[in-house]
């Protein structure tokens, strides 16, 4: 055990002195899940608008409530004229008017038809988009809930396509990706050289000299990058929540645990990387090669795995970070309890182990 | 005497390629034995079959009494080793080395502590222990390196060309340290091709290529061979070699 804790330590200095490389290895993950977090969403937030409300009834009123309240959007003006609509937008002030014709509760209830007008700035067509959408789905709930008791349907049209954006909830669905993503590069990579530098530096024949076990050895240069990889999902959870709103809807333990379930899978998977490797090149070429690819392309976050042909479905399932995808979209986002992750969780498991198994035996205790 | 190396017809190849071909030695404990030959006659990979590094491909040896096939992890446990390549963490401080090779041999956090003082004294370190080893010249990180390979007090130590680049009188000093290990009671076998160093040594076996051709005490074989010095002896010898260095 002793020699365990100073093999343990070693490794620890050899990253606390590499200084460079130990702030890339913590602010990787964050500055990735920034750039990633408001590159890669289609969301967005308190976007001034204005409403122009010809009509003031109950039916307007109460629409421009919804939206008014909503997260999206930010009421800074009711506006009383055309020209003042116009003179806004030149402004600068908002990206979206809301118009009510007049007697739009009248036309409604009568004519079971009625009008908004949606207009949005397109100088930015994607936000402009976005935001139309937003609106119409408000607007659709509001006509919705009046014909819960109605037979005849009362409808309104807004003058924007009413189609509802599936990628409404895009942002909550990277934070996983993101994570299996950050958890895999870093950890692997960390540990793809840690073997194979020491081969390289001839420390490794000394080593093999001592009676150290090389159990012992394996683990013990596993278990400093564990440490920073903790800290890296620490960072991760803590960006989701407080700078990308995405909450953790299930138990934060149970996603803890298994976070670090994955860690340690993807850390046996960069010891067979260093173990197998010769040089430190070749390990960091392998770590690339063979996890960044298939994790971005078969952990199902980015590209629909069902969309696949049945290969490559069947090949996705060897990638490790699908699963831990699926657990932590389960956990994160849907709230489930351990219950219904305990299948994929028990796939990390296996990988795991065999990963580790496979890196024991290979590892030479002779030199050839 | 005790005997702590045997080999007998010891054999490695590599493929069809004979790198040991059936040697036979022994070594005494406290002796120190220079391990001599060209590059490429095999000496490296005969010592890594004795560190059990290599397992042989054929004949029988024995170090500190343990067979090296059977009981690889007690060997493991009774020597030292410090390789041709440069063997300290150069990014770990002379403290922290010797803290970490102390430690993986098991001695007791006391024992490291007194033999972390007594190693800085011993190599006029003091007030350096916290220097970064990269920083040292190679001069005291060979030394540095020699001291570590025996910091467990070992019953052999193994050193493959540990001189190598050196300057005289570094090396010289060097010499100095391998004197007081053998004299309590350390076997020394060590590799060189500085035929001076052969000198040092208690008893000299040269290697031509993969065979011992010549092994007896310096001053014996300088008689054999009628040759004034050891290097006359060497050219003697290695002259006839076939292979070409490595």
């Amino acid at each position: 055990m002793k020699q365990f804790l100073i093999f343990v330590k070693k490794e620890w200095l050899h990253i606390w002195r590499d200084r460079r490389t130990l702030f890339i290895l913590i602010w990787m993950p964050i500055v990735q899940i920034i750039l990633y977090g408001f590159a890669l969403t289609n969301e967005v937030k308190n976007s001034n608008i204005a409403i122009f409300d010809q009509s003031q009834d109950q039916a307007s009123t109460t629409i421009s409530k919804e939206i008014a309240a909503s997260r999206y959007f930010n009421l800074v003006k009711n506006v009383h004229s055309d020209q003042d609509i116009g003179a806004t937008f030149r402004q600068g002030k908002i990206r979206m008017a809301v118009v009510f014709p007049v007697n739009f509760r009248y036309d409604l209830l009568h004519s079971n038809h009625a009008q908004i007008q949606l207009i949005a700035d397109a100088s930015d067509p994607n936000t402009a988009n976005t935001l139309t959408n937003y609106a119409s789905s408000i607007i659709n709930d509001y006509q919705q809930s009046l014909n819960q008791n109605e037979q005849l349907p009362y409808t309104i049209k807004t003058q924007v396509r009413m189609l509802y954006n599936p990628e409404l909830k895009g942002a909550y669905s990277f934070v996983p990706g993101v994570m299996a993503l950050v958890l895999m590069l870093v950890c692997t990579m960390m540990t793809s050289i840690a073997i194979v530098k020491e081969k390289e530096m001839g420390t490794m024949e000394v080593i093999l000299v001592s009676p150290l076990k090389p159990f012992r050895i394996i683990i013990a240069k596993a278990v400093p990058y564990l440490f920073v990889s903790l800290l890296n999902i620490v960072s991760i959870l803590l960006l989701s929540v407080y700078v990308l709103d995405v909450p953790i809807v299930g138990s934060i333990w149970l996603l803890m645990t298994e976070s670090t379930l994955f860690t340690i899978t993807s850390l046996s998977l960069g010891i067979l990387i260093s173990n197998s490797a010769k040089t430190q090149q070749t390990a960091m070429f392998i770590a690339m090669m063979s996890l960044f690819l298939p994790t971005l392309l078969f952990s199902g976050f980015m590209f629909p795995i069902e969309n696949m042909p049945l290969p490559m479905q069947i090949i996705s399932n060897v990638v490790p970070s699908k699963w831990f995808y699926i657990i932590i979209k389960d956990i994160m986002i849907k709230g489930l309890g351990f219950t219904s992750v305990w299948k994929e969780t028990l796939i990390l498991v296996g990988m795991t182990m065999t990963l580790l198994g496979i890196s024991i035996y290979k590892f030479k205790i002779r030199l050839a | 005497m005790e005997k702590v190396i045997t080999a007998k017809n010891l054999t490695k190849k590599f493929g069809s390629f004979i790198a040991v071909d059936n040697i036979n030695f022994e070594v005494e404990k406290g002796e120190i034995f220079g391990f001599l030959g060209a590059n490429g006659a095999g000496k490296t990979t005969a010592m890594r079959m004795l560190c059990g590094l290599l397992l042989p491909t054929s004949g029988q040896a024995t170090v500190a009494g343990f067979d090296v096939y059977k009981q690889n992890e007690q060997i493991k446990k009774n020597i030292g080793y410090m390789s041709q390549k440069f063997s300290m963490y150069e990014d770990l401080t002379i403290s922290e080395n010797i803290r970490f090779y102390g430690g993986i041999y098991g001695l007791s956090n006391d024992r490291i502590k007194e033999k972390t003082a007594q190693l800085i004294k011993q190599l006029h370190l003091e007030g350096q222990e916290k220097t970064l080893v990269k920083a040292l010249p190679l001069g005291w990180k060979q030394k540095l390196a020699f001291s570590i390979a025996i910091v467990h007090e070992p019953a052999i130590v193994f050193l493959d060309e540990p001189t190598g680049g050196v300057d005289p009188i570094t090396r010289r000093e060097f010499w100095g340290l391998i004197y007081e290990a053998s004299a309590r009671g350390i076997t020394i076998f060590v590799t060189t091709h500085y035929m001076d160093e052969a000198e040092y040594c208690n008893r000299v076996s040269i290697m031509v290529d993969g065979r011992i051709d010549a092994l007896d005490t310096p001053a014996n074989l300088m008689k054999d061979y009628s040759a004034d010095s050891m290097d006359e002896v060497f050219l003697h010898l290695a002259r006839k070699a076939v292979r070409t260095g490595d």
